[in-house]
């Protein structure tokens, strides 16, 4: 049998995914005799023409990126988005709620037209994506699970229950109980519930579950002595896009 | 062979880099017209998404810059933070901000020196075929690695990014039990790092050499820091508080790139593992001083390339200085610490940290509880000025050559800076008023 041949890509983001993907296939040797990876610029000098899979990182965020993500697309047996950026736009949507120009002008000043930029996107606002690993970053062990899932021929989805079933099962206090807050209620689990294990509250870079009950959770976080506005950042930090969304369908 | 009078190069998308740059260099009748390292990351505008949202994000956010300095990132954020607001944090979150520091810049250095520079100097295209030919380098490297990130995921809960560093403090703590066994992962791979620094030496790095002005943070405590102190230049004069950081980076926007450039005393500066050693080599753990000696580094070294040695210098220092520190950490016991809230919700405030690339600056004006002015200059930003001007120093020596191993020659130049690009297209117009 061929060795499947993956490629791993980046667009706007830390790259923070593609390093948590290395740090997986070091424990995992066994999987790098499984497949061919054909490229990544991160880790190698090595280029390709086509790839049973791409992997992609990062958000589009300009009209420049879109041709190299349908070149991609053209090349790619199936297309997975990789970490919270490619999946919802990432942290990087955090500016979809500001005024493009002020966010241009703050960082670059009367030179801001020099560098050409538009709202940052999900990657498959743009092309077809055929699956998705979501986080900020990744979850190490669900990449695994979607690669050892592609062999079997079928592409993982992740969990569509919150990230409360997470803590239920891990016996983590939770949060509310302690005094703090959290989005776990709306969030998608599949990250082991990471974040409240270390004791911080979930930021909700899995993106919201099916049918998540927005109003319901502002009114949980106000009762909880937290004020609009820093509701309005908790539900923008990694929601911006998907709440936007929401908000178009619901044609509020 | 004669030397050759027009030479075109434009690589796109160095490889095995943090981040897209392009390197463009041209020739036309034996002059050099253009030499450039042009970084194409996309825009990021961290400064400007800070902005109204509350100081308890900046870090969040911030460590989302670099996957690979994202402890270094929201640690020099905390500080920009707790200095805004009066905050002092306890010597428990200090030594544990340090010891999660270590494992970053251990992750960080043998990342690069293995997977990142070994395959040049191996005659590879990447770390993936070592594993066939040179097995015992790349396990080597993955165990090193692993303890790497356990310091941070025992710390901190994970490298990228990190989830109990918060404002004034942790939101977890290890236990005894975690530090004891981290403890002997590092004491494990000691001989691992006697290993490295033989690999080291039967490397040969191109020979190249160009003086510049060398910066980094320097500690008066006896510290070999990572983070804070005052910021040291290898040139005369050369000591500022770190709240003078614009005093020093004096950035400015060029049309070819979407990082800033730098410079201080002279066109450019270099920041990173080597311009720290030289200043602050005397700080070193004996052991890594030791392995310095044997790696040829000293302190009057110019050529770029040994940028990698004096990282697997540090290499050496961090674990031995890890294992010290949680030493500190077991006699004195881990003591339940609620993080420290902030005396007042107004302030400014600047963090520099040693990220593995160099000096970091963090500054926050915050009103209200809420971020009223950003700038973050970051390590790569200020050597872009330096990268170039090595370039045009070197490609005038390097014309006999094919044009191929031309390309190589400079590729690996950029590769030895360790750029992390996509941390150095999110700067700032600071307005002072």
């Amino acid at each position: 049998m061929n060795k499947p041949k993956i490629a791993f890509f980046d667009f706007t983001s830390c790259e923070g995914c593609q390093l948590t993907v290395i740090d997986s296939l070091q424990t995992h040797p066994e999987l790098l005799d499984m497949i061919d990876i054909v490229e990544f610029r991160e880790a190698m000098s090595e280029k390709s023409d086509s790839y049973d899979v791409a992997f992609i990182e990062g958000s589009c965020t300009r009209v420049g990126d879109e041709a190299r993500l349908i070149d991609i697309r053209e090349r790619a047996g199936l297309v997975i988005a990789l970490g919270a950026c490619a999946h919802l736009g990432g942290v990087n949507a955090i500016r979809n709620n500001q005024n493009l120009d002020m966010v241009r002008e703050y960082v670059y000043g009367d030179k801001k037209e020099w560098f050409d930029t538009y709202e940052p996107r999900a990657i498959s606002k743009v092309i077809e994506v055929d699956g998705v690993i979501p986080g900020c970053p990744i979850d190490g062990a669900e990449f695994l699970r979607v690669v050892k899932g592609l062999f079997q021929g079928r592409i993982l989805s992740p969990p569509d229950y919150p990230v409360c079933m997470e803590c239920k099962l891990n016996g983590t206090v939770c949060l509310y109980q302690r005094g703090q807050v959290c989005l776990g209620p709306i969030i998608r689990a599949g990250c082991n519930a990471i974040c409240t294990t270390y004791g911080n509250s979930c930021i909700g870079c899995r993106g919201l579950i099916p049918a998540a009950n927005i109003d319901s959770m502002r009114v949980v976080l106000a009762e909880h002595g937290v004020d609009e506005a820093e509701i309005d950042s908790k539900m923008t930090l990694f929601l911006t896009n998907e709440l936007a969304e929401l908000e178009q369908e619901q044609g509020r | 062979m004669s030397k050759r009078k027009d030479l075109n190069i434009n690589i796109h998308h160095i490889t095995r880099v943090e981040g897209h740059g392009d390197i463009v260099v041209d020739v036309v009748n034996g002059e050099l017209k253009q030499c450039e390292l042009q970084v194409t990351e996309t825009p990021r505008f961290f400064e400007a998404m800070l902005l109204k949202r509350p100081f308890t994000e900046s870090a969040l956010i911030t460590s989302r810059i670099c996957g690979i300095c994202a402890v270094g990132h929201a640690t020099t954020s905390l500080r920009a933070t707790e200095s805004a607001l009066g905050i002092a944090p306890s010597p428990q979150t200090k030594r544990l901000r340090r010891l999660n520091m270590l494992g970053e810049i251990l992750d960080s250095h043998i990342l690069h020196a293995y997977m990142l520079v070994a395959p040049d100097l191996l005659n590879v295209g990447s770390v993936f075929p070592l594993a066939k030919t040179a097995p015992d380098v790349v396990l080597r490297a993955l165990r090193m690695k692993k303890v790497a990130g356990d310091i941070c995921r025992v710390v901190s809960g994970r490298h990228t990014h990190p989830i109990a560093m918060t404002v004034g403090g942790f939101t977890h703590l290890p236990t005894t039990d975690e530090l004891y066994t981290l403890r002997e992962s590092l004491e494990s791979i000691l001989p691992d790092v006697t290993a490295t620094v033989e690999l080291f030496q039967s490397l040969s790095l191109p020979e190249f050499e160009r003086d510049t002005e060398y910066m980094a943070l320097r500690r008066d405590d006896g510290v070999y820091g990572f983070i804070g102190g005052d910021i040291v230049s290898t040139d005369e004069n050369g000591r500022w508080p770190v709240e003078q950081y614009l005093s020093v980076t004096n950035e400015i926007v060029l049309p070819h790139t979407s990082a800033k450039n730098c410079s201080n005393q002279r066109d450019s500066y270099m920041v990173g593992a080597l311009s720290r050693f030289k200043l602050n080599a005397d700080l070193l753990h004996p052991q890594a001083a030791a392995a310095a000696t044997a790696l040829g580094l000293t302190q009057d070294c110019i050529n770029p390339y040994m940028n990698t040695v004096a990282q697997v210098v540090e290499i050496a220092h961090c674990i031995i200085e890890g294992m010290a520190l949680i030493d500190e950490l077991l006699k004195r016991g881990i003591s339940f610490e609620e993080p420290i809230a902030p005396t007042r919700l107004s302030g400014e405030g600047v963090g520099a940290c040693e990220v593995p690339r160099g000096m970091l600056f963090h500054h926050y004006a915050i009103e209200d509880g809420k971020v009223a002015l950003a700038d973050c200059i970051i390590p790569t930003n200020q050597n872009v000025a330096n990268v170039e001007a090595d370039m045009r120093a070197l490609v005038p020596t390097l014309l006999e050559l094919p044009q191929p191993e031309i390309a190589h020659r400079l590729e690996m130049l950029v590769r030895a800076y360790d750029p992390c690009i996509s941390c150095s297209t999110h700067m700032l117009n600071v307005k002072f008023e």
